[in-house]
């Protein structure tokens, strides 16, 4: 049985619909994130989890029992919010132990709680300082020592380290995912930062305007992008799309009639009918032109990386990025020819975005 | 940067100010000096001038057993006043900010008495409160004679004090929505997921902080409660019955326009003067001193 299952559920502001129907398990001590850009909807369903948003329609279970009518209390869920939304009035010590005290926990074994969260998030020196007299990072720390000292079912993150330093950020992450080896409690991250969901999650949940476009694991996400939306978003730098089709003689035409060899697309491609076409800039190589099916472009920039390039180029009239590793230099303005890795391509409808198998 | 204006005429700022300036000092400078000048002097009781007494007339009052009565009484009125205004303002704030149905209307609606002149809302509340055809004094003919704010001085006040106080919520209301709303929403979630009610929340979490928004507005209505108390007893008590609703600012009123004792008037008006500086006083340094929670 899954800890979380979220059945058909849709959010509408008056009337204006802002979730569309998501179908969603999560299985007990998995760390799911949810991913998307700014107004997708992600935070939206992480309230509807967390009870601070009415479900329109639909169901959402914790732990198999139906939630919808519940109050937020009665849902066994703590929450992280994004600007901390610790108590302002209030020590460290008491925003911590809050919820034991309304819980009416005898002052004893809250403190005793309070000490021990406080410890392994290593606040405990700081237990008497008012949240005004923390950086950023130690009250992102009591947020998070807040959700845990009440033992829940489940962890909800609503984008809580987008107002940390970049620095800081990674440092929390890896001790959001020790916290998670150690308690192995659900929990559901929403963020808009993919190199945060990449690291973070067991299981990935992209969503797009309302919809869920994909669920899988992160690398699944990233090597198998279910639709154009996922294989623009994910990675970066993004991936190449071409708008094209392929002709009579199994070439794929783009730009202005710019023609590619790919020979292994030959069991799906459909000559006349418009498609995209997919490749992430790190399976783009720089070859010699006698290689068979190489493309010929003119170096537009190059962005210098250190250990590596991105190679900006127009190759008529469509513009194509690759991560270069050679270690000979490359001016703007050079003519290269670039390869196609034959098992990184990507094929996409036009009409409705999702991927063609093949 | 500095950031001024400069006026090539030196004279052109002063002009600009002086109707403003010749209104403070004919309405204000001007007849607080009159009355420092009263309150220090006795004039002789057929006319011709007025003879410098220093403290006498303070000295009087402070002797006075009914001055002292009057003080009380103003303490007590403001008391009564600016905890029931603030308690009824506060907790119709508090539902407006829940956001229930009808939110809008009701903070519209809860503004207006604060619009209404003080002795406009006085004679509607002698209406309401006649013991013979009012709406209050309907109880009358269940229990005759149970309320009578004629004859019964304690009936007199409550009168006074309430709609005093129904004036004051709109004031209060807005204040207190104010600070309720400057209140991030995500700190009440906080405090939902960890498991409070809507009242908890209120107690622990929203009335601490809008403590600095609650320590203004008891300062402003204890003020209030000390001047504008004025038009609400005129108009429905004079004071009456036999000074059984008079406050210190009607006080200075009666002695000195019905009592025709200018001195003692204004001596008095001096010592409720310097309460209300000194009230002021402490709201300023306050205000200066007020926690930022950030």
């Amino acid at each position: 049985m899954s800890q979380i299952s979220i059945k058909g559920v849709k959010k509408s502001y008056l009337k204006t619909p802002v979730i569309h129907g998501v179908d969603v398990e999560i299985e007990a001590g998995e760390f799911v994130v949810i991913l998307g850009p700014s107004g997708c909807g992600k935070s939206t369903l992480l309230r509807m989890i967390a009870g601070l948003e009415d479900i329109t329609a639909g169901e959402i279970a914790i732990g198999g029992k139906v939630v919808n009518q519940l109050e937020p209390r009665e849902r066994g869920c703590a929450m992280v919010f994004q600007n901390y939304a610790l108590y302002p009035h209030m020590t460290v010590r008491q925003n911590i132990g809050y919820s034991l005290k309304v819980a009416k926990v005898p002052r004893v074994e809250r403190d005793a709680r309070v000490m021990k969260v406080a410890q392994s998030v290593s606040l405990e020196t700081f237990l008497d300082r008012r949240p005004g007299e923390l950086s950023g990072g130690q009250r992102q720390r009591v947020a998070m020592a807040r959700a845990m000292v009440r033992e829940p079912k489940v962890f909800l993150f609503d984008e809580p380290f987008s107002n940390l330093d970049a620095k800081l950020r990674v440092a929390m992450r890896a001790e959001v995912r020790r916290l998670h080896r150690d308690l192995g409690v659900t929990s559901v991250f929403v963020t808009h930062d993919q190199t945060e969901a990449m690291t973070l999650a067991d299981k990935l949940i992209i969503m797009n305007a309302g919809n869920v476009e994909q669920i899988g694991k992160p690398t699944e996400v990233y090597n198998n992008p279910a639709s154009r939306f996922v294989a623009d978003f994910i990675g970066s730098p993004a991936m190449n799309l071409f708008e094209g089709e392929f002709d009579a003689d199994g070439h794929f035409v783009h730009g202005q009639g710019g023609k590619m060899n790919v020979s292994q697309l030959n069991g799906v491609r459909q000559p006349g009918k418009k498609v995209v076409l997919g490749v992430r800039p790190e399976s783009v190589r720089r070859t010699h032109a006698e290689t068979h099916g190489a493309i010929a472009a003119v170096v537009d920039y190059v962005e210098e990386l250190g250990a590596s390039r991105l190679i900006h180029a127009d190759a008529n009239g469509s513009r194509i990025v690759a991560l270069d590793t050679d270690t000979a230099e490359i001016k703007s303005g050079t003519r290269v020819h670039l390869s196609l890795e034959a098992d990184a391509l990507h094929l996409f409808s036009v009409e409705n975005g999702r991927r063609i198998a093949h | 940067m500095e950031r001024r204006a400069y006026y090539k005429n030196p004279m052109l700022p002063w002009l600009l100010l002086a109707p403003q300036l010749l209104l403070v000092l004919v309405f204000f400078y001007w007849p607080t000096s009159q009355a420092l000048y009263w309150a220090f002097t006795l004039e002789q009781p057929w006319g011709g001038g007025n003879s410098w007494v220093w403290f006498d007339n303070f000295i009087s009052i402070f002797r006075d057993r009914e001055y002292w009565g009057t003080v009380l009484r103003s303490g007590l009125y403001a008391m009564v006043t600016t905890g029931l205004s603030m308690a009824i303002a506060l907790t119709l704030a508090a539902f407006v900010d829940r956001s229930l149905k009808g939110t809008k209307f009701f903070q519209s609606i809860f503004v207006w008495p604060y619009a209404i002149a003080a002795p406009a809302a006085g004679v509607a509340f002698r209406f309401i409160f006649a013991p013979e055809s009012g709406l209050i004094g309907s109880i009358n003919q269940v229990w005759p004679g149970i309320w009578d704010p004629a004859t019964n001085g304690w009936h007199a006040l409550a009168m006074v004090i309430v709609c005093h106080a129904w004036l004051g919520i709109g004031y209060n209301f807005i204040f207190f929505l104010a600070a309720l709303q400057m209140i991030p929403r995500s700190i009440s979630e906080a405090g939902a997921m960890d498991g409070a009610r809507p009242f908890r929340r209120m107690l622990d979490l929203q009335l601490p902080l809008i403590a600095p928004t609650a320590f203004f507005l008891l300062i402003m209505n204890i003020i209030s409660s000390f001047t504008d108390s004025f038009g609400l007893i005129d108009t429905m008590t004079e004071g009456g019955p036999i000074g059984q609703t008079e406050v210190m600012v009607y006080k200075i009123y009666f002695d000195g326009f019905k009592g025709l004792d200018y001195s003692g008037a204004a001596a008095q008006s001096i010592i409720l003067m310097l309460l209300v500086i000194g009230l002021t006083f402490v709201q300023f340094k306050w205000v200066e001193r007020r926690v930022h929670y950030n």
